[in-house]
């Protein structure tokens, strides 16, 4: 069975290509447009991995981690911050908030597989 | 495996040409002095979208520019430096850079490269104020813009050296001399470190294959990897890793760490290629768990409880997953693809098939988007399948209704389906008008600074939907109009405040529906039209005028070609596109302008447009053997006259008395000089017309049904004729073509204008 994988960011051009990245290399993609709807499709679904953008509506990147950390059913499944914000601040705070790793936007769709890979397989 | 970024530009172009707007929006309302948070978080998460999304894509240019203002919305939204009214204008400023930028990348116009530099260095020179001591966002970001995708302003170029491994230092001194000819090279590792893998960062103007050729002379050419240098990923994304991880020159060095803190997974060793010194190539990294922290017993409890055992299924992936140093980083990624999942997260897969449920739909958000061409195809099939269902139903009006009742009963039930269906498909075009409202906030902030004078906008049924492609058409002629409110109807504050009026005067857009047309009104309360004026500026031009025309006849004059008022031709309205222009515009569109004034009070520009410039309800009318089609909105009455009511006036033309009321009469067989059509009165029909408040009578054969008619252009598919606003096709596949009311209107009441 596929591997699943959630892709939160209020971008839809982000989205569309991670979705299409990642399809495109074999997981199956769920997309919620931000924290709040992430949160909400993480709960009617267990992923293998979440990606999720920092700066967003209703709910942050940092706030979506805190939140899925809390559930039972996220405690160990990775979760990697996909942000523009790469300062040593943010890193620390995404790892006080329980994020598993980070990738820097821009990348592009051969290095997020990459990176995905490594993380889930 | 290559993805082709090229396919998701048309949702880039999108979203940020909203994100562009809203930002605009935002602009515009902040107040500077009280700037609610909510908006400027709002305008900086706009910012941030577009520099993510342009840099993701390739659009390095319109990175550039977001990323300074993203710098400058930042330090705003922390708190660490107040709005001002110079950054909402150079905010403003910048958005239209952006929008010139990504009209360029959609290939529509150049790019104004000039603006896009300046702004960056406007914003800038902003972010520097606000704190001089701090650095403010690089210069050099800004330093070059560049045009094409995927161009950056530096590359990361791994390579070995190819050849006798002692000549290495010379080679690579060699290269070192050779490059920096193109720019500012680093050596981040070099054959010294060991190895003779190669890592040197140039900062440079040249593209990619020119450092391709110039590495192709000492490198082993397979092993030349050349990585754009992003601005965004400058710093913190080289920044992770160990400087043993760098020697080794491999960019993707970061898992052979791993194993080793896998072998020995300790806490405190946890952060072991976490580390913040020396330069790294890796733009990701993975955190792993909390660090104790002995000061506070509590929260070490809580960091262990939470420690997310997020080490065990990495490691245990590792083993089999761990390319050897040599593999490329492309070739580790493709050998990996479509590998069958790792052992290592299979607890969480199988948790995940336990529990999941099937996934909600990918995106919910509630719309989807839609090229433009799909959905004029489809009306357009629609459009074919409403002139079938007519043919059907025409084509069955000649059987026996008791024989074929199921077929005459279907037939009603697939018109009724076909015009819901039409219906439907229509409402897929209509938008709403605020889309064109929108734009005038922005227009009269910068008008009404320009010209020094007070104004503000009210604009009313914002919701009123119209066809997408009359919102694109009537975005400039209602432009003009707005210019033109604030240019000539409303005074200057100091006028005003004379004239007893408040300074701030008032421009009001409104929109509504009225019996299938749409009315856009555009209001300003200024000193209205100058009827005597415009009398005398006529006569001057020589323009048949007297004076017992009524006012609506005078404001017309206006928008006669050539006829300008304004003394003088000032910046804003004397761009040579008068009233005429925007009258024509208008006209084209199926739709008129009217004109109500009074001194003193103000001035109203209405104009009406068709929902639709598709479908139109008809009524179809016989002359001779011709079937023409009369728009139903101009349909006033119809009647079969009585040799009673005709009158004629210097025995040639006609005049017919409609209850008290003497109609100029048209007799459409002259018109298009038809042979065979009735010529006697009392055997033919009149129809009462009425278009622009005048009304006439159009004198034809008979009357054939009421229809719903598919427009098709008569201009493009033949030329214009006079009189004729376009064509159908019929249910007997005949073509009937369709009148121009009001041209017709106009033409009798010219002929005598004396009877009116």
């Amino acid at each position: 069975m596929a591997k699943t994988v959630l892709t939160v960011d209020d971008s839809a051009s982000i989205r569309q290509m991670v979705s299409f990245t990642l399809k495109s290399a074999g997981y199956e993609v769920v997309e919620a447009i931000d924290g709040m709807d992430g949160l909400d499709k993480a709960k009617s679904k267990a992923f293998n991995l979440v990606l999720t953008d920092q700066n967003m509506p209703r709910m942050d990147g940092l706030s979506l981690i805190k939140s899925l950390r809390a559930m039972p059913t996220y405690r160990t499944v990775p979760i990697l911050m996909l942000t523009t914000e790469s300062s040593d601040a943010m890193k620390s705070q995404g790892r006080a908030a329980g994020a598993t790793g980070w990738l820097v936007k821009p990348f592009d769709p051969q290095k997020l597989i990459e990176v995905v890979k490594k993380v889930i397989g | 495996m290559a993805i082709d970024m090229s396919q998701f530009y048309q949702v880039f172009f999108e979203e940020a040409a909203e994100h562009l707007a809203n930002m605009e929006a935002l602009l515009l309302a902040i107040d500077p002095a009280t700037p609610d948070e909510e908006d400027v978080n709002a305008l900086f998460r706009a910012a941030h979208s577009i520099k993510g999304s342009s840099g993701t894509f390739g659009f390095q240019d319109m990175m550039e520019v977001t990323h300074i203002l993203e710098t400058m919305l930042d330090r705003v939204r922390k708190g660490e430096a107040p709005l001002t009214d110079d950054m909402v204008d150079a905010s403003l400023v910048a958005g239209d850079v952006l929008k010139n930028l990504l009209a360029a990348h959609r290939g529509e116009g150049e790019a104004d490269r000039e603006a896009a530099e300046a702004i960056c260095h406007r914003l800038e020179a902003l972010c520097r104020s606000l704190d001089t001591t701090e650095q403010a966002a690089g210069p050099e970001v800004s330093a070059v813009l560049s045009t094409e995708p995927i161009s950056a302003t530096g590359f990361d170029l791994y390579f070995r050296l190819a050849g006798d491994a002692t000549a290495d230092a010379v080679s690579l001194g060699h290269l070192l001399e050779e490059l920096s000819s193109f720019g500012a090279v680093e050596t981040l590792a070099a054959p010294a470190d060991g190895g003779r893998a190669c890592h040197l960062r140039i900062v440079t103007l040249a593209d990619a294959e020119t450092l391709r050729g110039v590495l192709d002379f000492v490198a082993d050419g397979s092993s030349i990897k050349i990585e754009p240098l992003l601005p965004a990923a400058e710093g913190e994304a080289y920044g992770l890793f160990s400087e043993e991880a760098l020697a080794d020159s491999e960019p993707y060095g970061i898992f052979e760490a791993l194993p080793e803190g896998g072998a020995a997974p300790v806490v405190e060793e946890a952060y072991g290629f976490f580390s913040d010194v020396g330069g790294t190539t890796e733009p990701y990294g993975f955190f792993t768990a909390l660090p104790p922290l002995p000061e506070d017993p509590t929260e070490q409890k809580i960091s262990e409880e939470t420690a997310y055992g997020f080490f065990e299924p990495i490691v245990e992936i590792l083993p089999t997953e761990v390319p050897s140093p040599e593999v490329t980083p492309a070739a580790a990624a493709q050998s990996v693809s479509g590998s069958p999942a790792a052992p290592g997260s299979a607890p969480v897969a199988t948790a995940a098939k336990k529990t999941a449920p099937r996934s909600a739909p990918a995106s919910d958000s509630g719309s989807i988007r839609v090229s433009v061409e799909k959905v004029d195809q489809m009306i357009n099939l629609v459009g074919e399948l409403v002139i079938t269902q007519a043919m059907l139903t025409q084509a069955a009006s000649n059987v026996d209704p008791v024989v074929f009742e199921r077929l005459i009963n279907g037939l009603a039930q697939l018109e009724r389906n076909t015009r819901d269906l039409q219906e439907s498909v229509m409402s897929i075009r209509m938008m709403p008008i605020s889309v064109v409202f929108s734009r005038f906030p922005r227009v009269i902030r910068d008008l009404s600074q320009k010209l020094g004078k007070q104004v503000e906008l009210k604009t009313i049924g914002e919701t009123t939907e119209m066809d997408k492609s009359l919102v694109e058409r009537i975005t400039d002629p209602l432009t003009h109009l707005v210019r033109n409110s604030l240019d000539h109807g409303l005074e200057t504050p100091e006028k005003r405040r004379s004239a007893g009026k408040p300074e701030m005067g008032t421009i009001t857009l409104s929109a509504y529906h009225q019996s299938g047309n749409i009315v856009i009104e555009v209001g300003d309360d200024g000193a209205g039209l100058n009827r005597a004026r415009i009398l005398a500026k006529a006569k001057e031009r020589g323009m048949a005028v007297s004076d017992s025309m009524s006012d609506q006849e005078v404001w017309q004059l206006i928008m006669e070609p050539g006829f300008s008022t304004a003394e003088q031709v000032t910046e804003v309205s004397g761009r040579g596109v008068g009233m005429d222009v925007v009258k024509k515009n208008i006209a084209a569109m199926g739709g008129r302008v009217e004109l109500d004034s009074m001194p003193g009070v103000g001035t109203r520009i209405t104009v009406r447009l068709p929902l639709t410039l598709a479908i139109l309800d008809g009524m179809s009318v016989g002359v001779g053997p011709e079937t023409y089609i009369i728009p139903l909105g101009y349909v006033m009455e119809s009647l079969q006259p009585e040799r009673g009511m005709m009158k004629s006036v210097s025995g040639v033309e006609r005049l017919i008395q409609v209850r008290g009321e003497y109609l100029p009469v048209i007799c459409l067989h002259e018109v298009f000089r038809i042979q065979g059509a009735i010529t006697d009165w009392s055997k033919g029909i009149m129809v009462v017309l009425e278009a622009d408040g005048q009304s006439a009578a159009l004198f034809i054969d008979q009357l054939i049904g009421q229809h719903q008619v598919v427009i098709k252009s008569l201009e493009a598919n033949y030329r214009r004729v006079q009189g004729v606003a376009g064509a159908t096709i019929m249910g007997d596949g005949r073509v009937a073509l369709i009148l121009d009311v009001p041209i017709l209107v106009g033409m009798a009441r010219r002929v005598m204008p004396a009877a009116a």
